[in-house]
């Protein structure tokens, strides 16, 4: 065996996204630095200032839009580990997102009387959501991705509903109170206490990241956007990106290439739900408030969404995906409903008497389609451009190619696809009597071990 | 069937079946201010009867998802919203025809005589065309993609409902007689009756058109092997189309009859109805129309009892909590042993 | 027998393997001696990749046993089953077809490194040491397999040739002991089909594998394996040398005899 070794050391391969990173990315990443820093820095100036006009004229996005959109960019990249990488539908992302900022109010609010520091809490919140992301995981990640996709959003759906209902718990069995209120009920937590560094300056005694000071907190959340991209670029380029990437491809053959899928999956899960409890923590203590409100299962989809949009698994795209959903959601739609409601309650006025239709075009709003919105673009991105905005380049071939199988998502030649089909319509009837209704062969067996 | 052999085969279920039974009671029952009413035990008959009617509602949704997903393996998440669009019908034809409360019964009855079937054939015709225009195109993508597909089909159709009837319930006028027709052994009203008169004979009729008819037929063999089925001369897209036809006027007749029995329409019955149903085609087995059915029924006694016994608050965690036992216990649902069913 | 068992890589006692009553695989013994070429052939639907399913893990074994290197590991998880030594390749090429070549390699490589996941955050000295040296093997892998000229390419956009051999690659990456080969020649034509077959003598003789091949193709049975072992409906009906094995009047019966005859 002759070691080709001239290029061998190099550090292509391993950094072959780094290095794309490098070549187009750093700048563009420098680029966002700069430009929020300067935004969030003058603002105020410029909006009253030099550009006042501008502002008037353009949906420029306020501070606290910013910092939206950038704390959905950390959901979207931590579903996108999820999503992207690992290629497990999850519908109830915001689950992880009502545990980081559960966790926060409960340590950090008078609710309970505790008052720990943002910073240590927010470790106990990643570790909350990891934790749950890995107890959900568990046994649900051996069933089918449509299955999966339903339990997800099931429990998705739950969390909210139990911060609503565990207000008034009688714990009087155990020789606790009659109505233990643990997560505020209807009425949410509030307030939660912000993230705060003693360090005096012109904003006082103390520097505080929350709404008060949303410029801070902008900088806090810029800060911790770009930290939680380059673990995700690192975690990409490593074994276990790899590991992700293969069971994304072809789960059966990325255990016969010794993967432990099952482990590598909650891996995946956990992660992504810790993203998720992370961002929970920066949003229950920037908000200061958080209400079960906050959480439905349309915050999992728009997350959904923003990956969708940008391209699943490539991460400048989920990044994009974020900001612009974000921005339309907070910016643009409020600004050309400034346009456009007026005029179209006009016409509702002046239409003859229609029942219900008449109340509705009075009081439009154009805000409040911002989920037919969501609607189309999932639904038209899913036909016309699946691979997203911006794609990872293999994923672009490979949506746009023939012959791709109804799970597998590796399209094969239709030479080989004949001799497979040939093959399996022998050997893997043997194998479906009891299985699977989606006509997948029975090589696809990994999970039929268990359950039999 | 050999009771004692099926309890065998089906311990690990009922075992989890018994601990969420022990759960509810002990929520039930230790904690009064969750349950209001406990006491009641001798109204445990009316409670499980009004599960049933409601089941049969959830049953005609839950119908829809089976079907498809017989057919497709997809879950047609806007099925939901077709039916919740089913009860916003209703009750536009309630204003249209100008019905009041005090609107004699002669007219409401003929009202609803052009209504509900005006409304199914709608509601049909929208599904169909959620087929046409978003998962036949993704038919040979990955199933995730037509899933996501789907997701943005339910949202746009739930917004189409807010926009139409604005954000909150709205009110229709009770239409139905209150009337207690049976006060013994269970009591049953006019409103009772009127739910079975309409959920039933389209149960049946649908049970009657996939297991008898040539179209049913084709909608078997294309659900078994498509590409086979196209082999043998089926036209599979107009199969395809069929099926989602039927699915869409079962759930838009169910949005109608829930409309009038719940005497309001609002857009996020789609969503919770939606889960009901979902749960239940997969707690009878996905795919499996008798299954589907029973397992409505089943989910309706459920909620039924949950709602009296324990608090309708609690009812989302009850269901998705049995969801996520079956698909991990038994994602092939209760009645898998038999397959003939399947459409 | 612990003299015998030191010569087998794999050994099978009475494994079967039942769906719903129908039986796939009935009750077979199958040995495979180190460092030999063995077939594992049979007419469509003989139960040949059952069998191999149930020795890669993929199926549970009805009932019966399976030794690699005298350790048992009936019933082991895919996942497991290479970690103890076996590699494959499938049937149907399954490639991850998104991956570049060097990348396939690489997963195949995964379960030799040792770098934990939080060490990809921090990527201390001995992860990057650890990195470059799985990309070196890789690369030695490719160059075995002459693909290191397309070692960038999407494994997708491979020609069918050379996906065939990339995932022999990929297999051998997980320093198997025993390499599976599911109908290496499918849709070969004749030269490819040569030039493989004396590819896969030479990985035996170089990398010092023992290599279980299941075949359509007679004439690639015949020309390259020691050991041959017929399987019809489920049932070992004849094992041998490929002389005697071809001589076996219940094989020409079951497989000559039928469909194949086309074949040649």
């Amino acid at each position: 065996m002759t070691a080709i070794s001239s290029t061998a050391g190099g550090p292509t391969a391993r950094f072959r996204g780094m290095l794309a990173d490098r070549d187009g990315q750093l700048r563009i990443v420098l680029v966002l630095i700069v430009a929020t820093i300067v935004y969030g820095a003058f603002y105020n100036d410029l909006r009253q200032g030099a550009l006042r006009p501008l502002f008037e004229a353009l949906p420029m996005p306020s501070v606290n839009v910013l910092i939206v959109m950038f704390y959905y960019a950390i959901l979207a990249l931590g579903l996108n580990i999820v999503v992207g990488f690992a290629g497990l539908l999850d519908l109830g992302y915001v689950a992880f997102y009502v545990f980081g900022a559960y966790t926060t109010a409960f340590l950090a609010s008078p609710l309970h009387g505790i008052s720990i520091p943002w910073w240590f809490v927010v470790i106990a919140a990643v570790g909350v959501a990891a934790l749950a992301g890995v107890l959900l995981g568990a046994p649900t990640l051996r069933l089918r991705g449509d299955y999966l996709a339903i339990v997800t959003l099931g429990f998705g759906e739950i969390m909210p509903v139990l911060a609503r209902n565990l207000d008034n718990i009688d714990l009087s069995a155990f020789g606790g109170p009659k109505d233990f209120n643990l997560t505020g009920g209807n009425i949410g937590v509030n307030p939660i206490d912000a993230p705060v560094l003693p360090i005096p300056g012109p904003w006082g005694d103390e520097l505080v990241f929350s709404n008060r000071n949303p410029v801070a907190a902008l900088y806090l959340i810029l800060a911790l956007m770009l930290l939680v991209f380059a673990i995700c670029v690192r975690l990409r380029d490593s074994r276990l990106g790899r590991a992700w990437m293969a069971i994304r491809e072809d789960e059966t053959a990325a255990a016969s290439m010794g993967i432990d899928t099952v482990s590598t999956k909650l891996l995946a899960f956990g992660l992504g739900a810790s993203f998720s409890g992370f961002t929970g923590a920066f949003f229950g203590a920037y908000s200061t408030a958080i209400f079960p409100e906050s959480f439905n299962f349309a915050v999992s989809i728009s997350i959904l969404i923003m990956i969708i949009l940008g391209g699943m698994g490539s991460l400048r795209g989920v990044v994009l995906g974020a900001f612009v959903i974000r921005y339309v959601n907070d910016a643009l739609l409020p600004y050309l409903g400034g346009f456009v409601d007026e005029p179209v309650r006009a016409v509702g006025a002046a239409l003859p008497e229609i029942p219900i239709l008449k109340d509705r075009i009075e009081a439009f709003t154009l805000t409040s389609y911002n989920y037919l919105l969501y609607g189309v673009i999932l639904a038209v991105m899913m036909i016309k451009r699946p691979e997203g905005l911006l794609p990872v380049a293999a994923r672009k071939a490979e949506l746009h190619g023939e012959g791709v199988a109804t799970e597998a998502t590796f399209g094969t030649s239709g030479e080989v696809a004949q001799a497979a089909t040939d093959f399996e319509a022998a050997e893997g009837h043997l194998a479906t009597p009891e299985s699977r209704p989606d006509g997948t062969d029975g090589t696809d067996g990994t999970d039929r071990g268990d359950r039999a | 069937m050999n009771v004692a052999a099926w309890l065998a085969r089906n311990s690990r279920l009922l075992i989890v079946l018994i601990a969420i039974a022990a759960v509810l009671a002990l929520f039930g029952t230790s904690v009064p201010i969750w349950g209001g009413c406990t006491a009641a035990l001798d109204r445990c008959a009316d409670v499980v009867a009004i599960g049933v009617f409601q089941g049969m509602i959830v049953a005609l949704v839950a119908l829809g998802y089976t079907l498809v997903y017989g057919i497709l393996q997809l879950i047609n998440f806007a099925n939901g919203s077709v039916f919740m669009l089913g009860s916003v019908a209703a009750l536009l034809g309630v204003e249209i025809f100008g019905l009041t409360s005090d609107s004699p019964a002669a007219s409401v009855i003929l009202a609803f005589a052009v209504i509900l079937p005006v409304t199914m054939a709608i509601t049909a015709g929208l599904n169909a065309g959620i087929e046409r225009v978003a998962y036949r195109p993704l038919r040979r993508a990955p199933t995730l993609a037509t899933l996501i597909s789907a997701i943005g089909m339910d949202f746009i159709l739930q917004n189409v409902g807010q926009i139409i009837i604005g954000p909150s319930p709205v009110s229709l006028p009770s239409l139905l007689p209150n009337d207690v027709i049976l006060a013994e052994p269970v009591v049953i009203k006019v409103s009772h009756l009127f739910v079975t008169g309409i959920t039933l004979p389209l149960l049946l009729g649908l049970m009657w058109f996939v297991r008898t008819t040539r179209q049913g037929k084709a909608m078997r063999a294309t659900a078994q092997d498509r590409e086979a089925a196209g082999l043998m001369g089926i036209d599979v897209n107009r199969t395809i189309s069929l099926t989602f036809l039927l699915a869409g006027a079962l759930a838009g007749g169910a949005g109608v009859i829930v409309a009038l029995y719940n005497g309001s329409a609002w857009w996020q019955y789609g969503f919770s109805y939606g889960l009901l149903a979902f749960t239940a085609a997969v707690f009878g087995g996905i795919g499996n129309l008798l299954g589907a059915a029973v397992g409505g029924i089943f989910l309706g006694i459920l909620i039924s009892l949950n709602a009296f016994y324990v608090d309708p608050r609690w009812q989302e965690v009850v269901v998705f909590g049995i969801l996520v036992l079956v698909l991990i216990f038994r994602p092939t649902g209760l009645f898998a042993e038999k397959q003939s069913e399947r459409a | 027998m612990t003299a015998l068992a030191t010569d087998l890589v794999l050994s099978t006692r009475g494994i079967r393997k039942e769906f719903g009553g129908l039986v796939a695989v009935s009750d077979i013994d199958f040995d495979i001696p180190r460092h030999s070429i063995v077939s594992l052939i049979g007419p469509n639907g003989a139960g040949k990749t059952t069998f191999f399913n149930m020795i890669t893990g993929l199926y549970k074994p009805t009932a019966g046993r399976i030794e690699l290197n005298g350790k048992e590991i009936t019933g082991a998880k895919p996942h497991q089953v290479v970690r103890a030594g076996i590699g494959r390749t499938f049937q149907n090429i399954r490639l991850f077809g998104n991956m570049t070549a060097v990348e396939n390699v690489l997963v195949g490589l995964h379960h030799t490194l040792k770098g934990h996941w939080w060490e990809a955050i921090y990527r201390p000295r001995s992860l990057l040491r650890e990195e470059d040296r799985a990309l070196e093997r890789a690369r030695e892998l490719l160059a075995l397999m002459n693909l290191l000229p397309r070692q960038d390419d999407y494994a997708r956009n491979l020609p069918y040739g050379d996906q065939r051999r990339l995932e022999i690659a990929r297999a051998l990456a997980t320093d198997c002991k025993l390499l599976l080969l599911d109908e290496p020649t499918a849709g070969m034509n004749p030269n490819e089909t040569l030039e493989l077959t004396e590819f896969v003598r030479s990985v035996r003789d170089r990398l010092g594998v023992t290599i279980l091949l299941i075949e359509h193709d007679m004439k690639v049975v015949m020309g390259i394996s020691e050991r041959v072992t017929v399987l019809d409906h489920g049932e070992k009906i004849a094992e041998g040398t490929p002389a005697e094995v071809r001589a076996n009047p219940r094989v020409i019966e079951a497989y000559l005899g039928r469909g194949a005859a086309g074949h040649g």
